[in-house]
C-alpha cells in the first residue's frame, strides 16, 4: 500500500514537474518591516527594473558574508542597473530584535523584511538559507540560488546587467 | 486505510487537473529533501550499533496556487529515523496538506497550518527539520483585515504528534492594531505604536483519578511595539491560569513570561537591551508530554547564536519552569580609512547574556516548594533566583585586510550549568573559554579557500579540544570541505581522539548534493532554545535537497 502511495507520489512530482516551467510569480503572503508593520509581499516592487530577494538570518554565517559582499558593490550596482535587494529574515522571535541593531550596525542599505514564523519562506520552498531568487521586470522569479561562494555575488550581477537590458537569463 | 483509498483517485485527478491548467495562471511548486547515513558501529566515540546500517529521512513538499486558492501536500519518509530523531517518526504518510482561500481581506485556511500570535508565548506552530520539530495544527483558521491597521486571527485545531495528533483541542484568536494606520491624529506621528493582544484555550479531557485538573486551559498574552527614529521598544506579557502537567510536577500554580527587548541603531552602530522572565510556562496540547513534544507556545531564548560548531558544544535551552535573565549587545563598524577601520571598515560586536533561576519559596508554612497538587512555590517577580544557569560573553570582530584577504574572529567566555541544562548530575558547571579564528582568502573571482581555526579550553565535561577546517570553493556549484576536531584534552588518554569529517557539495540553482563522511561527537544540538540530544556517529552521510 505504501509502496504504491509512493510511486503514485513520485509520479505526480513527475507529472507536475513536466508541466512546470522555471519562471513563476511571487507568493501573496504577509510578513513584516522591520519597525513592526504589516507588508505583503506583493508590494515587493520596483518599477520594471530587477529585484534580488534573498532569504538570511542574522545567525547565518555565509549569508552574512553575501550579504556584505553585495553591500560593498550595492552603490554601484543601483546605479549601473536599479536593481532593489529585499533581504527577508528568518529570525524567530529569539533573534527578530536583534535584525534592526544587526543591519545598521553593518551599514547595509537594503530592504529588510522580516518572516519571523517562515511564512514566505515555505510558501516559496525555501529548504536553508542563503537563499537568493532573481525577479525581472515583469515580476517573475526567473532565478534561484542556494548556498553560498566566495564570487558568486559577480554571477549573480552579471545575470542582473542582463535582466536590466531586457534580455533573458539562461541558466 | 479508508482516507488513503479515496486519496489515490483524487490525487491523479488532482495531477492531471494541474497537467492541463499549466497553459493558465496556475502554479506548481515544491520543494524536496532527503538525507541518508550509514552507521558503523565505534565503541571509542560509543556510537551504537545501528542493526539498519542505513537510515534515511525525506520529505516533499507540493503547492499549488491558482488565482485565490493555494493548495499544499508534504509527504514525508523515515526508513528509519536518522539517528538522533524521534524513532517515533518511523514510515512515512503524508501529515500535512492544506487549502487556503485568500481574498483582499479575507483568508481562510482548512486542513494543516503553522501560526504564531506575537512572539510566540502563548501560541506558536512552526517546523524545524534539524530538530525533528513539527506542532502544526491541524484544523481551521480565519484572518480577516476588520478596519485599516486592524487585523484579526482565530484558529481551532489539533496539533501534530509524528503521524498522529496530539489529544488536546487548542483555541485561540489574535488581534492588532497599528494606531498611525488607524487614528488620524497618529498618522502623521513620528512615534509609531503597534498594540495586540491574544487568547488561547486548550481542552484536554481530565480522566485522572487523583487529582481535578482543568480541562479547559486559557492563558492570554499582550504586546506592544513602540518606533521612534532609532529607538525601537517591544515587549509582551503573557499569563496561564493553573494547568497541572508532567511539565510542573502537576503543581496548581498559574504560569507567566514577560519578554522586553529595546534597541538604538543609527547606520554604522547598534545596541539591544533583552530582558525576560518565564515561570510556569511550559504550554503543550498534552498535559502529560515531554520531550519537544506537542508544545503549543514558544519561548524564546536570548542569547546570541552561532553557527561555529565549537560555539555551540554547550547551548542554552529555554527553562519553561522557570528563569530570569537578560543580555545585552553593542554592534558597531568603525568607518572605513579611520584608524581602526583600516581601508574597508571593521566591524565589532560585544554580547553578553546572562540567565538565573527564579527565586522560589515555598507555597504556605506547612508545604515544601514543589510538592504536587499543591500551588507549587511563590516567586517574587523581581528577584531572580541564586542558581545560574548560562553566561555568555563575547566579542567578534570582522575585518576585510584586502581585496582578497578577510577574516573573522570570536572570543568567548561561558558558564553552563550542566546539572539544570542537560541533567548531567557528574559536574555541575562548565566553564570554558573559546577562540575561533575565521579566515578567507580570495584566490581569484570564483575560487576561494576558507581556513577556521578554533580553540575551547575548559577544565571541565570532556576537557580542551583545537579544530580546525578547510573549505575551497569555486563559485557558484562547488564546495570542498576537511575538517578535523580533536579532543586532546579529555582526561582519559584512550578518548582523546579526532573526529574528521569531509565533505564534497555541488549546487546548482536551487538544487543542492552533498556528498560527505563524518565521525560525530556525543552532543546537543538546539535551534532557538529548542534542543534534541545527538548520539555519536560514524558514517557516510548523502544529502540532496531541491527547491522548484
Amino acid at each position: 500500500m505504501k509502496t504504491i502511495l509512493f510511486s503514485l507520489f513520485a509520479l505526480f512530482v513527475v507529472n507536475c514537474s513536466i508541466a512546470q516551467t522555471n519562471e513563476f510569480k511571487l507568493p501573496n503572503v504577509d510578513v513584516k518591516t522591520m519597525d513592526g508593520k504589516k507588508f505583503n509581499t506583493s508590494e515587493i516592487k520596483n518599477d520594471g527594473k530587477p529585484i534580488i530577494i534573498s532569504f538570511w538570518a542574522t545567525w547565518c554565517k555565509p549569508c552574512v558574508m553575501e550579504l556584505s559582499a553585495i553591500a560593498e558593490k550595492y552603490q554601484d550596482w543601483q546605479t549601473e542597473t536599479g536593481v532593489k535587494l529585499y533581504a527577508v529574515s528568518i529570525d524567530d522571535s529569539k533573534s527578530m530584535n536583534r535584525v534592526s541593531p544587526f543591519v545598521n550596525g553593518k551599514g547595509w542599505d537594503y530592504i529588510v523584511l522580516l518572516d519571523a514564523n517562515s511564512d514566505f519562506k515555505r510558501a516559496i520552498n525555501v529548504i536553508n538559507v542563503p537563499h537568493t531568487f532573481l525577479i525581472d521586470g515583469a515580476g517573475n522569479v526567473v532565478y534561484q540560488h542556494t548556498t553560498y561562494a566566495e564570487g558568486d555575488e559577480d554571477l549573480l550581477y552579471e545575470k542582473i546587467k542582463k535582466l536590466a537590458k531586457g534580455e533573458k537569463i539562461n541558466e | 486505510m479508508r482516507f488513503k483509498n479515496i486519496f489515490i483517485p483524487v490525487f491523479i485527478l488532482f495531477s492531471i487537473y494541474i497537467q492541463a491548467q499549466t497553459n493558465n495562471e496556475g502554479q506548481l511548486h515544491g520543494n524536496f529533501q532527503v538525507d541518508m547515513q550509514t552507521y558503523k558501529e565505534d565503541s571509542l566515540i560509543s556510537a551504537p550499533k545501528i542493526p539498519e546500517k542505513m537510515l534515511l529521512n525525506a520529505y516533499a513538499n507540493l503547492t499549488y496556487s491558482k488565482g485565490n486558492f493555494t493548495a499544499g501536500i508534504r509527504y514525508e519518509a523515515y526508513m528509519n529515523t536518522l539517528s538522533g530523531y524521534d524513532s517515533r517518526y518511523n514510515g512515512n504518510g503524508i501529515p500535512y496538506r492544506f487549502l487556503t482561500y485568500k481574498a483582499d481581506e479575507l483568508e481562510v485556511t482548512a486542513g494543516s497550518f503553522y501560526d504564531q500570535f506575537g512572539n510566540g508565548l502563548i501560541l506558536r506552530a512552526y517546523e524545524e527539520k534539524g530538530l525533528g520539530y513539527d506542532n502544526a495544527f491541524d484544523g481551521v483558521r480565519v484572518k480577516y483585515q476588520i478596519y485599516k491597521g486592524v487585523s484579526v486571527k482565530g484558529l481551532v485545531g489539533k496539533q501534530r504528534f509524528f503521524f498522529d495528533k496530539g489529544p488536546g483541542i487548542v483555541r485561540g484568536v489574535d488581534g492588532e492594531i497599528n494606531t498611525n494606520e488607524l487614528l488620524k491624529f497618529m498618522s502623521e506621528s513620528k512615534t509609531q505604536i503597534i498594540l495586540g493582544g491574544s487568547f488561547v484555550s486548550k481542552y484536554q479531557a481530565d480522566k485522572d483519578p487523583l487529582y481535578k485538573l482543568p480541562e479547559n486551559v486559557g492563558a492570554w498574552a499582550a504586546r506592544m511595539n513602540i518606533t521612534r527614529g532609532a529607538i525601537n521598544f517591544n515587549t509582551e506579557y503573557a499569563y496561564k491560569i493553573n494547568d497541572p502537567s508532567a511539565d510542573n510536577l502537576y503543581i496548581y500554580k498559574p504560569g507567566e513570561a514577560l519578554l522586553i527587548s529595546t534597541s538604538f541603531s543609527k547606520k554604522g552602530f547598534g545596541v539591544l537591551l533583552n530582558a525576560k522572565r518565564v515561570d510556569n510556562m511550559a504550554f503543550r496540547s498534552n498535559r502529560n508530554a515531554g520531550l519537544i513534544d506537542l508544545n503549543i507556545n514558544y519561548l524564546p531564548i536570548l542569547t546570541k547564536s552561532y553557527t561555529y560548531s565549537f560555539l555551540n558544544f554547550y547551548p542554552y535551552a529555554t527553562q519553561s519552569n522557570g528563569e530570569m535573565g537578560g543580555g545585552a549587545e553593542v554592534m558597531y563598524k568603525f568607518k572605513k580609512s579611520t584608524l581602526l577601520g583600516g581601508k574597508y571598515g571593521t566591524n565589532i560586536s560585544i554580547n553578553f547574556s546572562r540567565l538565573n533561576s527564579l527565586d522560589k519559596t515555598a507555597p504556605s508554612d506547612t508545604s515544601v516548594i514543589g510538592i504536587s497538587g499543591t500551588l507549587g512555590y511563590q516567586s517574587d517577580f523581581f528577584t531572580p533566583g541564586d542558581e545560574l544557569y548560562f553566561q555568555d560573553f563575547n566579542i567578534e570582530i570582522n575585518k576585510k585586510f584586502s581585496k582578497r584577504f578577510s577574516g573573522n574572529f570570536i572570543y568567548q567566555n561561558l558558564i553552563y550549568n550542566s546539572d539544570a541544562l542537560r541533567k548531567d548530575h557528574k559536574q555541575t558547571y562548565v566553564f570554558g573559554n573559546t577562540g575561533i579564528a575565521d579566515m578567507l582568502y580570495k584566490i581569484n573571482d570564483k575560487n576561494a579557500i576558507h581556513i577556521e581555526l578554533g580553540a575551547l579550553f575548559t577544565k571541565q565535561d570532556m576537557g580542551n579540544w583545537i579544530m580546525l577546517q578547510a573549505e575551497y570553493s569555486i563559485a557558484p556549484k562547488w564546495f570542498f570541505s576537511l575538517s578535523d576536531q580533536y579532543n586532546y584534552g579529555n582526561e582519559d588518554k584512550d578518548l582523546q581522539l579526532h573526529y574528521y569529517t569531509a565533505a564534497i557539495a555541488y549546487a546548482k540553482g536551487a538544487n543542492r548534493i552533498q556528498i560527505g563522511y563524518g565521525r560525530q561527537r556525543q552532543g546537543i544540538m538546539c535551534v532557538g532554545g529548542v534542543c534534541r540530544s545527538v548520539p555519536a556517529s560514524n558514517g557516510f552521510i548523502l544529502a540532496l535537497s531541491s527547491s522548484f
